[in-house]
């Protein structure tokens, strides 16, 4: 056991419990600049430093534990708090003012502060404690989820609030089948109404979530491990892994050991200026039962924290009850609930909307006189939310046309300046910061994005719901202080990408050096570096390997690094058509450097778990064989995906393969803002997916329509119609003046669809540009393009054929060695890279781990 | 001949000669291997400068930081690894992108057109 060191002349403040309450209650009592006359010490049960809970759904779809931390480790050190994880306290003497932990440790203290936190509520069902059970709380929680349902086909989730609904999205992206199972009669029972819920629960059968409701859980069946769950009416559900969600409950057991008042039910019974019933003892944060409630919301437990901190500084404070409203972005449906929200009391007047065509629903209540904004529920748009929320916090007085409420943001009607709300306004409720907080620190420390708004005030920081009124707030003052807002690339060049774009056009600069002299600073980092080579390889299609200490890592090596350090090698082939003599050389190589092979999404073959020095041997037997680079590795074309079409298909309109190829071998080796993907379809029934691309062509009777500015991933967007029945020439001309308008205006990393709704109005001003020729540019658009077109070079034929080039794919400069670290284990026949390891906190550092 | 050194408090006890000067890249990362481990030693050629550390990006436990981008970070020398673009110092090896995270870093020294390594305890 590792002694603790405190200053023997100072009192001692100890605090159980290291959420985020606890957190929170350190970091106040550092401003209060209690640290002068106490030693703080922390005592946490979970390995890690505080983390936000809150975000927890974050981890389990891939952020990082480090990302999920309210502070670093270092932070306790370096305000001097004693912070120790990993060892409960499991027994209080309040007779002697001293704990105990589970590792030994006694410490006497002269305030006990408790934020225990709370446990997931399991209810009482027979066979809840079998293997496959879960319950959706911890970073250990989600783990041992993670690892359970890795063969699993069927979930369910007991609980139909906040947090089961998050855990069922997460488990059904997980490929899993997900039924939310619900004791009452409806979805979120505490933040909606009966319409609110079923139009939720519609929402969530729209995404494939099943929703049962009124169910009450009498049995888990199974033997040893969960097979299925049996219900009060009788039902048989089948299923391989069940999570709790239901609700939560009180960390009271050690106030209860050391015989602390507890609620009826459970909870720590605490008064308004958060005492327990030992004047020595405090209780903040969801083990505490103030006003006769549990409060399970960030915003009021930090308050409970300030309160804390301020009494054991000697001043008066007490917690008043909070307002529970609440917004969320659930499984991509925004819920919204503020004040109150089933209209409670006399006198009260009901606004309502509902669109059951899109399923969006809103309820306001207003005051009897139509002047007071008094509570309400959104469901499936909740845009207004944080001007509504205004409205009710601050009791502002409504406008006197009240339709214009439910349609605020939809140019409805009713204006809303945030610069008019009063100065002690809540913005952030999290964190109580006020308006007139945000905008002094603001004008004062001359900030410029959210991102130092959150540092200087700590709004934004909590639930982070207040971000898009940050925002609006941030461009307001700007604007009134007459401040241009401008997105620069990074400390090293104060422009935008387009105007950087411009100058290096312009004066004709062809390497980073020259540029960062001629308009930058500094040395360059890691963002403005490969900006500056796609925008050479833009402008001039300087080949990248002739650049590759500015490129990315894939670019440098002209292939993608996986994990474990490996690369990914995908040779081009165009529009997805494929000889069976090349598909034989795929496979030889395939098998000679016993690489992974997978059809990944654009019609083409990735060969993954190459080592650097065996990628130029691998190029050379590709390319002797005819293929070329697929640029995966780039911000470039990756691919044009494209159906049969008319050649084989009775259905087909136009050779969709032979367009998909002719236009994949145009563009091939072009580099824009971000990677570019195309699609023909040989008709209406669109078997390429060509509107989930950049670019999409769909064959008609009389030629092409032709779609722009759609992407896939995280946010699909459908691509909108720039062109109808026109043919192939015509299409290939708006192309071409489309895609090098995008490459000249966009911002950097900047996809077609985030380019397009940004882009000043939007798709006519789109087609203006490149149909009707408004700005004039069409011919020194077509001209560029042209340029990049006749000077196009495989980047792998120049690696290979380039014998300073070719040298730099070794690992070690001094020796032979693979040095990779590479390992692989089996998978359904062929190999895949071992596990990443699990975090340690902190992680052991030192060059000592063997290649 | 010029020698640069990195500030640092431990004990250099082998000077360990990595290459040859004009086989480093020029403002990029190379890995060198070093008894069973791995370094990584970076040139800037704006500020002539030699930076080595540790090949092994603490967070997902890659050998990947020579295969990084390098720049600046106001006066502080820096590069970040190419997985998720941690960014560390190169001169103090203190993460710059705010992770609970460090790499050690080493001097380097050119003597006779060879890249040496100041390797510590």
């Amino acid at each position: 056991m590792s002694s603790i060191h405190l200053n023997a002349n100072k009192a001692t403040i100890l605090v159980v419990g290291n959420g985020m309450t606890g957190y929170k209650f350190c970091e106040k009592f550092v401003d209060k600049g209690l640290m002068e006359q106490y030693n703080l010490v922390v005592f946490g049960e979970e390995p890690w430093a505080a983390y936000d809970r809150v975000h927890l759904t974050d981890y389990y779809t891939g952020t990082d534990v480090h990302d999920l931390k309210m502070a670093p480790r270092s932070w306790y050190e370096d305000n001097g708090i004693t912070l120790i994880t990993s060892d409960p306290v499991v027994n209080i003497n309040r007779d002697e003012k001293q704990i105990t932990s589970s590792r030994g440790h006694q410490l006497n203290y002269k305030y006990l502060v408790l934020a225990t936190g709370s446990a997931a509520f399991v209810p009482p069902v027979p066979g809840i404690d079998k293997t496959g059970v879960f319950v959706y709380r911890t970073i250990e929680d989600l783990d041992n989820i993670k690892s359970y349902i890795k063969d699993k086909k069927d979930a369910v989730v007991i609980g139909g609030g906040l947090l089961g609904l998050e855990a069922a999205k997460a488990l059904m992206d997980d490929g899993l089948k997900t039924s939310i199972i619900e004791f009452a009669p409806r979805l979120m029972p505490r933040q909606l109404d009966e319409t609110g819920g079923s139009v939720l629960k519609q929402k969530l059968e729209d995404l494939k979530l099943e929703v049962k409701l009124n169910k009450s859980s009498k049995l888990v069946l199974g033997n040893g491990s969960v097979t299925g769950i049996e219900f009060a009416d009788g039902e048989v559900h089948n299923t391989d892994v069940i999570v709790v969600s239901a609700g939560i409950r009180p960390r009271d057991e050690l106030a209860r050991q050391c015989g602390l008042q507890l609620g009826e039910r459970g909870g720590i019974l605490t008064t308004p200026d958060t005492l327990t019933s030992d004047s020595s003892i405090f209780a903040i944060g969801e083990c505490a039962l103030i006003h006769n409630m549990i409060w399970g919301l960030v915003a009021p437990c930090y308050d409970m924290a300030d309160v804390a901190v301020k009494r054991i500084a000697g001043e008066e404070a007490e917690f008043s009850p909070a307002d529970l409203s609440t917004k969320l972005k659930l499984i991509g449906v925004d819920v919204a609930s503020f004040g109150d929200v089933f209209g409670e009391g006399d006198g009260r007047k009901e606004l309502v909307y509902e669109n059951k065509a899109t399923g969006n629903y809103k309820k306001l209540f207003v005051s009897e006189d139509g002047s007071k904004l008094l509570g309400g529920i959104l469901v499936g748009d909740a845009a207004d939310y944080n001007t509504l929320f205004q409205l009710y916090s601050n009791e502002m007085k409504l406008p006197e046309n009240l339709d214009s409420l439910l349609f605020t943001s939809d140019g409805g009607g009713l204006e809303f300046n945030v610069l008019d709300l009063a100065d002690d306004a809540v913005i952030c409720s999290c964190e109580n910061i006020t308006k007139g907080n945000i905008v002094t620190a603001i004008e004062e420390g001359d900030l410029t994005n959210i991102g130092q708004i959150k540092k200087c005030t700590k709004a934004g920081t909590g639930c982070g719901g207040c971000a898009p009124m940050l925002n609006d707030l941030m461009d307001a003052v700007l604007k009134a202080s007459g401040k241009e807002v401008k997105k620069v690339i990074c400390e090293h060049f104060a422009y935008t990408r387009q105007e950087l774009y411009d100058l290096v056009k312009v004066e004709d600069i062809k390497d980073f050096s020259d540029l960062i002299h001629k308009h930058g600073k500094g040395q360059g980092c890691e963002l403005c570096k490969p900006l500056a080579a796609s925008l050479f390889a833009s402008i001039y299609n300087t080949p990248v390997p002739q650049q590759s200490a500015i490129q990315d890592t894939n670019d440098r090596f002209l292939a993608n690094i996986q994990r474990g350090g490996s690369y990914s090698v995908v040779p081009r082939i165009p529009g997805g058509e494929i000889t069976p003599d090349k598909l034989i050389v795929i496979g030889e190589v395939a098998k000679k450097y016993e690489l992974y092979t997978k059809i990944t999404g654009g019609q083409r073959i990735d060969l993954f778990g190459a080592k650097v020095h065996e990628l130029p041997l691998i190029w050379e037997e590709l390319i002797a064989a005819g293929f070329e680079s697929g640029h995966a590795y780039g911000k470039s074309l990756r691919t044009v995906k494209s159906c049969v079409g008319s050649t084989w298909c009775r259905y087909g309109q136009q050779d969709s393969v032979s367009f998909a190829i002719e236009i994949e071998n145009r563009y091939k080796g072009l580099r824009s803002p971000h990677k570019l993907k195309g699609g023909v379809s040989g008709c209406i029934r669109e078997c390429a997916e060509a509107r989930g691309k950049d670019f999409g062509i769909i064959a008609t009777e009389k030629g092409y329509n032709l779609y722009v500015c759609g992407n896939g991933g995280a946010n699909p967007v459908h691509a909108v119609l720039l062109a109808t029945d026109i043919d192939a020439a015509t299409t290939i001309k708006y192309l071409d003046r489309f895609l090098m308008y995008y490459i000249k205006t966009a911002g950097p990393l900047t996809r077609t669809a985030k380019w397009l709704a940004q882009l000043e109005g939007g798709i006519d001003h789109l087609k203006e540009v490149v149909i009707d020729d408004s700005l004039g540019l069409c011919a020194q658009l077509e001209n560029d393009m042209q340029g990049l077109v006749d000077t196009y070079q495989c980047e792998w034929r120049t690696a290979v054929e380039n014998p300073q080039h070719r040298s730099q794919y070794r690992h070690f400069i001094n020796s032979e060695e693979d040095g990779s670290s590479l390992k692989f284990i089996p998978m359904r026949g062929q190999k895949r890279p071992a596990d990443w390891v699990k975090e340690e906190d902190p992680i052991a550092i030192g060059v000592g781990v063997s290649s | 001949m010029s020698i640069e050194l990195i500030e640092s408090d431990k004990q250099v006890i082998e000077w360990f000669a990595a290459g040859k000067v004009e086989d480093f890249p020029v403002d990029a990362g190379v890995a060198v291997k070093y008894k069973d481990t791995q370094l990584a030693v970076f040139y800037f050629s704006d500020s002539n400068k030699w930076y080595a550390s540790q090949n092994l990006c603490p967070h997902k436990l890659e050998m990947a930081l020579s295969r990084g981008l390098i720049g600046s970070e106001g006066e502080e020398p820096k590069v970040a690894c190419p997985f998720h673009k941690k960014t560390f110092s190169l001169k103090t090896g203190a993460c710059l992108s705010g992770d609970e995270l460090e790499i050690s870093t080493y001097a380097v020294k050119i003597e006779d057109g060879i890249v040496k390594i100041g390797i510590t305890e």
